[in-house]
């Protein structure tokens, strides 16, 4: 078990002791309590809080490559909880709430820095559309406030507000305790906390499978490193979890797009915030080592090649370069895309699935790591007690047979 | 950017087209008989495979109208195209 991270143990690493592996790299053993399929942040953070809150420590997490490197080390580690309807809002403040004591109570920094997201109104319909997201947040207690044109540049100079540029700035609505985390080490923080409490990560290790009893319920998953049993049955697999779902004979109302993101060269902190647009569809930031991450949008059709098309994100630089003209000499370094998986009401599903055992946490699409800490939380406690977390209940699967959608098209900040 | 084959068109590059989801998805016929599993069914669930997908595809700015085609969502290769009222191929 590696040792804690403290003052003492830095002096004392960096005095030529080695660091230790910081999660153990396990092998399967024939049977578990619980299986988690998929090692991203959402599978590892419910494996840790099954482990911690709930005491289910003979826990596996299953993965098809490394851990981490599905979405959550493809996504633009935007944190924000400004969502629009309270059941939305509520899931999202938890998360919010966890990010901001997360590196304390996993003894590894997570990078998670409050620089405010700023979310830009070009139209009419914008400026109606934030204003009401700023109202009924902060009926629901959460921070959001509106600011104009000018107080918007005061908050991140680099932007043009000019009257005659193709995105004009009409005004913004800003959540200060938003910000950005480091997606890796959210991974590896989880991992580690996970790890230490006895459960088994197991990496190159895809479920083909899954085995059903007599009576239905799930009793393990057939991998590509042979059988191995489990009375539950986590699937936190983001953009395959329709393919999961398939083998055990359900369909869902899912579909994987491939959504893109790149970061430019590295220069000295030029962008203070997160900034948003979602009419012009770009959004920004500038991580720690001084790229600019870039996210763009989605394609027009289903797709688990993860690679986008070049218009794509040419549209979102040109977008970028309009509201940032002091970006538009800078070089992309490298660009990418991560297969997403949208629900009809683009928000997730959480919860049971019609096959005892078989527990589902899905449909994240365009933005689920913001929700990674609150997702894994409220998921693990779905697990443990067999019922939905209270939080969790309004995103059961059952919503889409009786009509009590959960409609985030505004807030999901992607159009899709 | 996909070089997608319209029926009509020919081979034409995808900034022409609109996607319109999974193909073959038919309205209930008698709808008011139809419960809440059904609808759900026919609104929201879709197939979503890995593989040989049969979707919609409308060219809008071309000659305007919706066709059928099969594509691989893993190479995002189009095996081919067809008519709206013809069954995909085998």
């Amino acid at each position: 078990m590696p040792s804690p991270f403290s003052v003492l143990s830095l002096l004392s690493h960096a005095t030529g002791r080695s660091w230790e592996r910081q999660w153990r790299d396990a092998q399967p053993k024939p049977a578990y309590d619980t299986i988690i399929v998929g090692a991203g942040g959402h599978g590892l953070a419910t494996a840790f809080y099954l482990a911690h809150e709930h005491g289910i420590r003979n826990v596996a997490v299953l993965d098809k490559g490394w851990l981490g490197g599905g979405n959550t080390g493809r996504n633009t580690t935007i944190i924000r909880s400004n969502y629009l309807q309270p059941e939305s809002a509520a899931l999202y403040e938890h998360a919010l709430k966890l990010w901001e004591t997360l590196s304390q109570d996993l003894n590894y920094n997570v990078m998670y820095s409050a620089r405010g997201v700023l979310m830009l109104a070009h139209n009419h319909h914008d400026v109606q559309v934030f204003k009401r997201h700023v109202h009924a947040n902060r009926l629901a207690g959460i921070d959001n406030e509106w600011l104009t044109a000018e107080e918007a540049k005061d908050f991140c100079p680099p932007l043009e507000i000019g009257g005659h540029t193709r995105f004009p700035v009409l005004g913004a609505a800003l959540q200060r305790r938003g910000g950005v985390a480091r997606h890796d080490a959210v991974a590896w923080a989880y991992a580690r906390a996970a790890s230490a409490m006895g459960v088994d990560i197991i990496q190159n290790c895809a479920v083909t499978g899954i085995y059903r009893g007599p009576d239905g319920a799930v009793m393990g998953v057939e991998t590509e490193r042979g059988p191995i049993a489990a009375g539950r049955i986590g699937v936190v697999a983001a953009g395959h979890t329709s393919v999961l779902m398939g083998m055990a004979g359900l369909r869902f109302p899912l579909e994987s797009f491939p959504l893109q993101a790149l970061v430019s060269e590295p220069v000295k902190p030029v962008m203070p915030c997160v900034v948003m647009s979602n009419t012009a569809h770009a959004y920004v930031s500038q991580s720690d080592k001084g790229e600019l991450v870039i996210g763009a949008g989605t394609d027009a059709y289903t797709s688990y090649s993860q690679i986008g098309g070049l218009h794509v994100s040419s549209e979102t630089l040109a977008a970028i370069c309009e509201l940032f003209p002091s970006f538009r000499r800078l070089r992309m370094l490298r660009n990418w895309g991560g297969v997403v998986d949208t629900t009809p009401d683009r928000s997730p599903i959480i919860g049971l699935t019609p096959i005892p055992g078989l527990f589902v946490n899905c449909g994240w699409g365009t933005g689920g790591f913001k929700a990674t800490p609150g997702s894994g939380h409220i998921f693990a406690a779905t697990i443990a007690r067999g019922e939905p977390h209270p939080i969790a209940a309004p995103f059961s699967l059952d919503r889409f047979a009786d009509g009590r959608l959960i409609d985030e098209a505004a807030a999901a900040a992607v159009a899709h | 950017m996909l070089l997608i084959p319209c029926p009509w068109c020919g081979k034409r590059p995808e900034n022409e087209f609109r996607y319109a989801g999974q193909a073959h998805i038919a309205r209930p016929a008698d709808p008011a008989s139809v419960g809440d599993e059904a609808w759900a069914i026919h609104l929201f669930l879709r197939d979503n495979p890995k593989g040989r997908h049969t979707e919609r595809w409308r060219h809008i700015h071309g000659c305007g109208r919706f066709f059928n085609a099969v594509r691989d969502t893993v190479t995002d290769q189009f095996a081919g195209s067809y008519k709206s009222n013809e069954a995909p191929p085998a």
